[in-house]
């Protein structure tokens, strides 16, 4: 028997090491033969987590989901004593099974499988393959890069650049009398909502660092450097253990598999800084300096990091490359569209049913990833609309949900395929505070102080088309693709969500009673028991009644913090 | 000109040589003189400018263009509240000022009795478990108000037993 517990970050903030902690103590007291305690990263249940994966002796799985230490004694039995239907209640169930059935999954084709800390289990899951094949076939760069070119790999951190094309131009560029070039991954994955490249690097990191050295070989480049986000401790290690894993193998180094093909690896750690993600600004950055983005041209292909010739792609395209050079970029190139070939990965949270990480062929429609697979909207409440691509993208509401997930469809709603966040929100989540909420993200200026009167009350009338022609002066004005994309979420919430900027400004309303300036709490007479759960929360006293008969909240004392309707059980304190 | 007590600058000679071949590795001086220090003491930054050659105004100018790096000395335990969209949609401004009640604190501020600081992080990451918050490396996850003021002031008391045993 073995017992894989998921350790991706998600899984231990759900309490996956304590689960962790306590099979060991057992397992260590007794000694038991035959019983294995390993570890995985996230298999993108993240809804279900702590998840233990039970592998029996025939190599059956049994996955046992919402795992807390209390379980550990049981499941520990069930796997010492063979007798399985003691961990009957920790099983998932069919219907939440369906979720990883419903995907097509080859970025994230060994996370949640393999252990991300055994450089062995990459290779018996056919690890290294890919280089392999390249080296011992003395494939060319060209051909290589063929392969990638009809397998019709985009870029998948947000800008969709055709990989292939961006790989030959740094390949074609002329190196100075160093012959120096690099190869950089862009793992500072800022947009908020998405976190698969974290997922990659925490449960795959062999299959970065492999991808990676292809494009190092096809781009003739012997160093190559990984830009992590600092939020991002534990990627960190374990791609640190990964690097040296492999360098002692000799899959890095000189010469590797005995070629004439050399390549290092290093981890640069970013310092927190949003605009990193932009590629010139992330090679300032990498350069101990501001991360200020570069005019473009020169391209980083021309002059990038040191101003020698730099090929910069995201971990999720790193992660494609070495299963498209195994399978063929035919075979990859059959999944998807026409111009969006391949599959993408999504990472599904907010008031989604079952949040976690979506692989699926391109060219699946956003209602099939957000309600198939996704389950739809908690607490039986209605669908919005659904956040797409972070700061740079924007808000597609419900009559668009039938759009496929193609780089040309997604862009034409507002949005953008982006890296692959999906936020999703529900009638509860006000529109005008989503916009400001990402205002704040990208700046701090003109079109913020607008939208925060507007969330206050005072909005004024004129105050949408002052937004929406700020909103297209930066268009017109930035410097990089994260400026001229950013004025998106605002520009999609006026566009499919204008009737709730009006309420806010000609009626002082927020329809999603979340604005605190424009709502009042209130007790529903009739839902009331006189518990006095909310009266012993409110922290200003504002709410009075006898028990066991309604209660009422005096409104010009309510703070409008919100706790009296967390502490009432029977929903009968409503905001309006 | 500061009123912070010399540091002892012994602490990033080791630093300071490791990187002194490296080109390109202010940020990581920086990082590793933060983890030193639990923040970036002006006098440290005057001892890297003096030793690198690095002008001061660069030092300075990188030390506060990026989120990480802290020019004051913060609480021992440091509450990283993410501010990401998945957080901000399951509320977590309803996360914040819990804390802000609870601790008295807000973003960039620190506790009298130097206990806890908080800050405002982007994106933590964990967008399916949200709201979410990390405090010295751990992650607190499907946070209610009422849930982040128990984790305070479990380590709080933590903190008061630590230091009586101590």
């Amino acid at each position: 028997m073995r017992l894989i517990v998921g350790e991706g970050s998600c899984g231990l903030a759900a309490g996956a090491g304590a689960v962790h902690t306590r099979l060991q103590e057992l397992l260590a007291e007794a000694n038991p033969t035959g019983v294995e305690l390993g570890i995985t990263g996230c298999n993108g249940m993240c809804f279900l987590e702590p998840i233990v994966d039970l592998y029996d002796d025939e190599g059956a799985l049994h996955r046992l989901v919402k795992v807390q230490a209390k379980d550990a004694d049981k499941i520990y039995q069930a796997a010492t004593t063979g007798d399985l239907s003691l961990v009957d209640g920790l099983r998932i169930s069919a219907e939440d099974a369906e979720f990883l059935d419903k995907q097509t999954r080859i970025a994230l084709r060994d996370c949640g499988i393999i252990d991300p800390e055994s450089i062995d289990d990459y290779l018996a899951h056919g690890g290294y393959q890919a280089i392999t094949k390249i080296l011992a076939e003395g494939m060319s760069q060209e051909n290589v890069i063929h392969e990638i070119d009809v397998a019709g790999l985009r870029g998948r951190g947000g800008a969709g650049f055709p990989t292939a094309f961006k790989w030959r131009a740094a390949r074609d560029a002329k190196a100075d009398e160093t012959g120096q070039k690099y190869l950089i991954c862009n793992a500072d994955e800022g947009d908020p909502g998405a976190f698969m490249d974290r997922a990659v690097i925490e449960g795959d990191p062999h299959s970065l660092i492999e991808g990676m050295l292809i494009g190092a070989y096809c781009i003739g480049a012997s160093e190559g450097i990984v830009y992590v986000r600092a939020e991002y401790p534990l990627a960190i290690i374990r791609l640190r253990k990964a690097i040296e894993d492999a360098t002692a193998r000799g899959y890095l180094g000189d010469n590797i598999l005995g070629s004439d093909f050399s390549c290092t690896l290093r981890i640069k750690a970013g310092a927190g800084a949003f605009v990193c993600g932009e590629e010139t600004a992330l090679i300032e950055s990498l350069e101990g300096k501001r991360g200020m983005p570069r005019l473009k041209p020169p391209f980083p292909a021309q002059a990038g990091y040191w101003l020698k010739p730099s090929n910069i792609n995201n971990v999720e395209t790193y992660a494609n490359v070495a299963w498209i050079i195994v399978n063929g970029g035919a075979a990859y190139a059959a999944m998807g569209t026409e111009n969006s070939r391949g599959t993408k990965v999504f990472a599904l949270s907010g008031k989604i049913r079952r949040g976690g990480l979506v692989e699926v062929p391109m060219g699946t429609t956003l209602r099939e990833v957000i309600f198939d697979i996704g389950g739809g909207i908690r607490n039986g409440k209605e669908f919005k609309a659904v956040q797409l691509g972070g700061p740079s993208g924007g808000c597609v509401p419900a009559s668009k949900l039938d759009t496929i997930i193609d780089y040309a469809e997604l862009s034409a709603t507002g949005a953008i395929m982006g890296s692959g966040g999906m936020v999703v929100m529900d009638e509860s989540t006000c529109m005008v505070g989503m916009a400001r909420f990402f205002l704040d993200f990208t700046a701090k200026e003109r079109m913020l102080e607008i939208l925060s009167r507007v969330v206050d009350g005072k909005g004024e009338e004129g105050d949408i088309e002052k937004l929406e022609e700020l909103c297209y002066a930066i268009k017109d004005g930035a410097l990089c693709g994260l400026g001229q994309t950013a004025p998106n979420p605002v520009l999609t919430t006026i566009r499919y969500f204008r009737d709730e900027f009006e309420a806010h400004i000609a009626e002082h309303r927020c329809p999603a009673g979340e604005c605190r300036e424009l709502i009042t709490y209130y007790i529903d007479q009739d839902k009331c028991v006189g518990c006095t759960a909310c009266a012993r929360q409110c922290p200003v006293q504002a709410i009075s009644g006898e028990r066991k008969s309604p209660h009422k909240i005096d409104p010009t004392l309510c703070i409008k913090c919100g706790n009296c309707k967390t502490a009432c059980r029977f929903g009968a304190v409503q905001v309006r | 000109m500061s009123k912070q007590k010399p540091s002892d600058l012994s602490l990033i000679e080791p630093v300071l040589d490791s990187y002194a071949e490296v080109p390109g590795s202010l940020i990581a001086i920086l990082q590793e003189t933060q983890a030193a220090y639990g923040y970036l003491p002006m006098d440290a930054m005057e001892y890297i400018a003096k030793r690198t050659g690095t002008p001061i105004a660069t030092i300075v100018g990188v030390a506060t263009f990026y989120a990480q790096f802290r020019l004051e000395p913060v609480g021992k335990y440091l509450i990283m509240l993410c501010q990401g969209t998945a957080c901000h949609v399951n509320g977590s401004e309803l996360i914040s000022a819990a804390i802000s009640d609870e601790l008295g604190i807000h973003d960039g501020e620190t506790t009298p009795d130097g206990l806890f600081s908080l800050e405002h992080v982007a994106c933590l990451g964990c967008c399916s478990l949200s709201p979410v918050m990390m405090i010295n490396g751990t992650t607190y996850s499907s946070l209610t108000p009422d849930k982040a003021k128990k984790v305070l002031r479990s380590l709080a008391a933590e903190s008061a037993e630590g230091g009586a045993s101590a």
